[in-house]
């Protein structure tokens, strides 16, 4: 059956133009939803990000009050994390779960589609609130009260609509788990689904265990605000820090939320462009499964200069350290795969490697900081805004770009412009660590995070990290217009572009038929 | 690109810094010492396992004919690549934990100095001394705006210093007033957080006396950039002479709460206040901010949140919309004890009465406002003992 016919049939059955988009019930849709949504966010969230290299281009205030720039980076964290990284992954999820499993759709179709539509609903909350009396939150996105509760009524509405977003996730996740535990191809057995696959059950479980915590970390928020008690108001028999806490035992599981579907991503694309496949399979599984686990026990690392007793220093340092054992021999497997493989270079494979290297620059990093008392020296420095964006950006933001593009062939039936997506590579590398990479000499030398003005001695790197935050922001509109150039035209994909690639995606036509798989496939 | 270069060219005052600042304690040494074991193993472990990498990127390529090999496990290196990283991490821990046990050990002190977090001041007191005093910062804000010159400690200045003796082990106690803040000087290896409601402890011992800088670590705010730490460290005699000084200072000052000042005294005086304690909210020129801070100037317009449209209009500031100069006394209890439910800070426990009633008085005569009023020491000691009934 060719695609034109295909597509002509769903155009007869179901509903065309914008009531498509807000009625669909197809996996593939939700996942175009999910990703554009994700992308939009992205740049929304990295303007942000612009305005803040600009006020820090040079010391003294230049463009805006302290009161804005705190609303800047509070923003620019939540958004990114919110509304950029997460929903990305959960629209490959939609996309590509259905399709490697050999499943006509996800099992909760019409699930599927509220868990969508709830997200332009809680962004709309976040982004009004920049406009209401006072502006929107500026207390940073980890929300810390007693300053969170000094805040006005956008501080209600982010609590809102991190309610809904939370909501959001763990109805995804409701489906993804059910979908991967019951819509297997007939002879697709646990230890034979792709990795991606993997990562993404595990992914759905630590949403779900760790979603609901930071729901009520925020509902005792509201009611310290509104209803008179005193959670974390010293003054009323509370503690400020029991927050901390709780947060971070919801905040220390979502770091490994928005980077498991990125390890899942690259073990894709790493056997694919090596010819060769994933080494060490069995181990990958349960070093995934190892970081999930460990990450509920890792979580008051971020809270180190508490005054914690040593008791509790010791205990959450060994524990934060015996988590780069699993991510290592992730590592080492990703390096083993390529080792005599037979390997080329397209812009996903490009992107791959650079997130191997990059992300355990990431990974050094965050060891530095386990240690005790070299954390103390650079908790809340840019030594930590170095080692967060080197895990995000070059972890998760840059595998999702490696993602993009190696199935962009498949989503749309094009191939995208294989130089337009090695120049987007070359230019976010570069751009990304003249951005970062200066961020762990100001850490060391003793400059906070989170603030709008600096000392003079920080002036060169900063003007420097402002240059690369520039371009790096730029370069990702040469990405939107690669992805736009490729989804309305280009040289035919064929089924399969890669030579490599060997899961059930590519054994459908580009783009997949609606009901992707009608009859489900047999593996052996 | 000539611009951007002879602007770095012409910043000469910004000495390249990679590392951590000079570490001037036993205990910042240490983590100095730590930090460098830590990331030459880092490097190391990077060469060796990307070393392999990029041998695989050059010589692996399909380009060059390479035909793809087909294992995909093998038990004993996977093993090995498990174990050897767990007896590295070991290897790491050991000393890490000596290090942790020093620095809690604030046992055996020669002196104790509570210090505490207010939005934006920090406040030293010595503990048995009698001595206590605000600590702001004294970087002006045409510095900050522009309009200035910056100084060469731009925003790492304070008007008055924590001081404290050359070789003591000093004590501190931190806490915080409002919100969360985090007392951190860098070549001390020391940062703690100070946390309303609750008292935590470090500890210092510095050998050469000098003056070391740092700045608060913890989000606090808009003046968050703006409440650096500066420590002056002086030789043992040094320091109690400077003791001494501040007894005496106290002392003066409580014989000048008697006194009766004329307003042009009180306004000179009470600017100075108004720049270290209130401008950061309230501007230098009394405007506020929009929909936050409340402006100060007689007839202007504002509306903030709900809580503080009420708040000021019982307190008889706020009419129609328009800020208003209300009561004396309203004036003065505000300052003193704050705002419950908005930023607002109590400064009565931070400024003496010399200092709130030349405030106030500069407040009320500065920015087209024309009261006339001067407050005296006495009515503010007036209401702060009325309101401790």
């Amino acid at each position: 059956m060719s695609t034109d016919a295909i597509n002509n049939a769903h155009s007869a059955k179901h509903a065309g133009g914008l009531l498509r988009w807000l009625s669909t019930t197809n996996h593939k849709d939700i996942g175009t939803l999910y990703m554009w949504f994700s992308f939009a966010m992205f740049l929304f969230a990295g303007a942000l990000a612009m305005l803040i290299r600009a006020e820090l281009f040079e010391p003294g205030l230049q463009l805006m009050r302290p009161a804005f720039f705190n609303q800047l980076t509070t923003m620019h964290g939540l958004i990114m994390i919110f509304g950029a990284i997460m929903p990305a992954f959960v629209g490959f999820a939609n996309w590509q779960i259905p399709l490697m499993i050999g499943a006509p759709d996800m099992a909760f179709p019409r699930l599927n589609n509220w868990s969508f539509w709830l997200l332009p609903a809680a962004a709309s909350l976040l982004l009004v609130s920049f406009f209401v009396p006072g502006g929107s939150i500026s207390g940073g996105w980890t929300m810390y009260p007693p300053l969170y509760i000094q805040g006005g009524v956008a501080y209600d509405m982010t609590i809102f609509s991190l309610h809904i977003m939370g909501l959001s996730s763990i109805i995804g996740s409701i489906n993804i788990i059910t979908t991967i535990l019951n819509l297997r191809a007939p002879g697709m057995t646990l230890m034979k689904m792709p990795m991606f696959v993997w990562t993404w059950l595990i992914t759905a479980f630590l949403l779900i265990s760790a979603m609901p915590v930071l729901a009520s970390a925020l509902t005792m928020l509201l009611t310290d605000r509104h209803f008179g008690t005193s959670f974390f108001n010293a003054a009323g028999g509370g503690d400020p820090v029991m927050f901390q806490h709780i947060f971070w035992f919801f905040g220390h599981p979502e770091v490994y939320i928005m980077i498991l579907p990125a390890f899942g991503i690259l073990s894709t694309v790493i056997p694919t462009f090596s010819r060769k496949p994933l080494f060490g399979y069995h181990s990958m599984v349960y070093a995934t499964a190892a970081i999930a686990l460990l990450s509920f026990i890792v979580w008051a690392h971020h809270m180190f200069t508490v005054g914690m007793p040593v008791a509790g220093q010791l205990f959450f340092m060994y524990s934060t350290m015996l988590i780069s054992i699993p991510t290592g021999v992730k590592v080492f497997n990703w390096i083993a795969t390529m080792w005599r493989g037979s390997l080329t270079f397209e812009t996903p494979m490009l992107f791959a490697v650079a997130v191997i290297c990059l992300f355990t620059i990431g990974g050094f990093s965050g060891l530095v900081l386990a240690i005790v008392p070299v954390d103390i020296q650079l908790q809340d420095t840019y030594y930590v805004v170095a080692h967060f964006h080197y895990v995000l950006f070059s972890g998760a933001a840059m595998a999702i770009m490696a993602g993009v593009y190696y199935w962009l062939p498949k989503w749309t039936g094009h191939m995208y412009n294989e130089t337009l997506g090695k120049w987007h590579f070359w230019l976010t590398t570069i751009a990304f660590n003249i951005t970062f990479f200066p961020m762990h000499f100001t850490g060391l030398a003793g400059m906070p995070r989170r603030i709008p003005d600096y000392a003079l001695q920080f002036a060169d790197f900063n003007m420097l990290s402002s240059i690369g935050a520039f371009v790096l922001g730029a370069s990702q509109l040469l990405f939107l217009y690669t992805v736009v150039k490729c989804i309305r035209g280009g040289s035919h994909a064929g089924d399969n572009p890669w030579e490599g690639a060997d899961t059930l995606e590519w054994t459908l036509s580009s783009p997949p038929p609606y009901h992707s798989f009608e009859t489900p496939p047999t593996v052996k | 690109m000539a611009i951007l270069l002879t602007s770095w060219a012409g910043k000469a005052y910004a000495a390249y810094q990679f590392n951590l600042q000079p570490p001037e304690t036993f205990i910042a040494r240490q983590i100095y010492d730590l930090h460098t074991l830590i990331l030459l193993v880092c490097l190391a472990i990077f060469v060796v396992v990307f070393g392999f990498m990029f041998y695989s990127i050059i010589k692996h390529r399909k380009s060059s004919g390479r035909e793809a090999a087909h294992f995909h496990q093998n038990v004993k290196v996977e093993i090995l690549w498990t174990v050897i990283p767990f007896f590295i991490l070991v290897g790491m821990a050991y000393p890490t934990t000596k290090t942790i046990l020093e620095m809690k050990d604030t046992s055996e002190s020669d002196m104790t100095i509570k210090v505490t977090g207010h939005q934006w001041t920090w406040q030293y007191e010595y503990l048995g001394e009698g001595v206590r005093y605000s600590s702001s910062l004294a970087t002006t804000q045409d510095q900050i705006d522009n309009k200035a010159e910056k100084s060469a400690q731009y925003l790492l200045e304070v008007d008055k210093p924590m001081v404290v003796p050359a070789g003591k082990k000093v004590r501190l106690l931190l806490t915080a007033e409002d919100v969360i803040h985090s007392w951190w000087v860098p070549s001390f290896g020391v940062k703690q957080d100070a946390i309303p409601g609750f008292i935590k402890d470090s500890w210092i011992r510095v050998e050469k006396p000098g003056i070391y800088r740092g700045q608060c670590a913890e989000l606090c705010g808009v003046g968050h950039g703006y409440m650096p730490i500066v420590v002056e460290v002086l030789a043992p005699e040094h320091y109690t002479a400077w003791l001494a000084e501040q007894k005496a200072a106290v002392a003066a000052s409580e014989a000048a709460a008697n006194k009766t000042l004329s307003l042009d005294e009180l306004k000179t005086h009470g600017e100075k206040v108004y720049t270290t304690n209130c401008a950061v909210c309230h501007q230098q020129n009394g405007a506020g901010i929009a929909g936050t801070f409340p402006p100060l100037i007689n007839g202007t317009a504002f509306s903030g949140n709900s809580t503080q449209n009420t708040r000021l209009a019982e307190l008889g500031f706020w009419k129609d919309g328009k800020i208003v100069l209300g009561p004396k006394e309203q004036h003065i209890k505000i300052v003193l004890n704050g705002i419950t439910g908005t930023v607002m800070p109590a400064f009565g426990k931070q400024l003496s009465d010399l200092d709130i009633a030349a405030a106030i008085s500069y407040e009320r005569n500065s920015w087209g406002n024309q009261t006339r009023d001067s407050i005296q020491p006495a009515d503010v000691a007036a209401l702060r003992k009325s309101a401790n009934k």
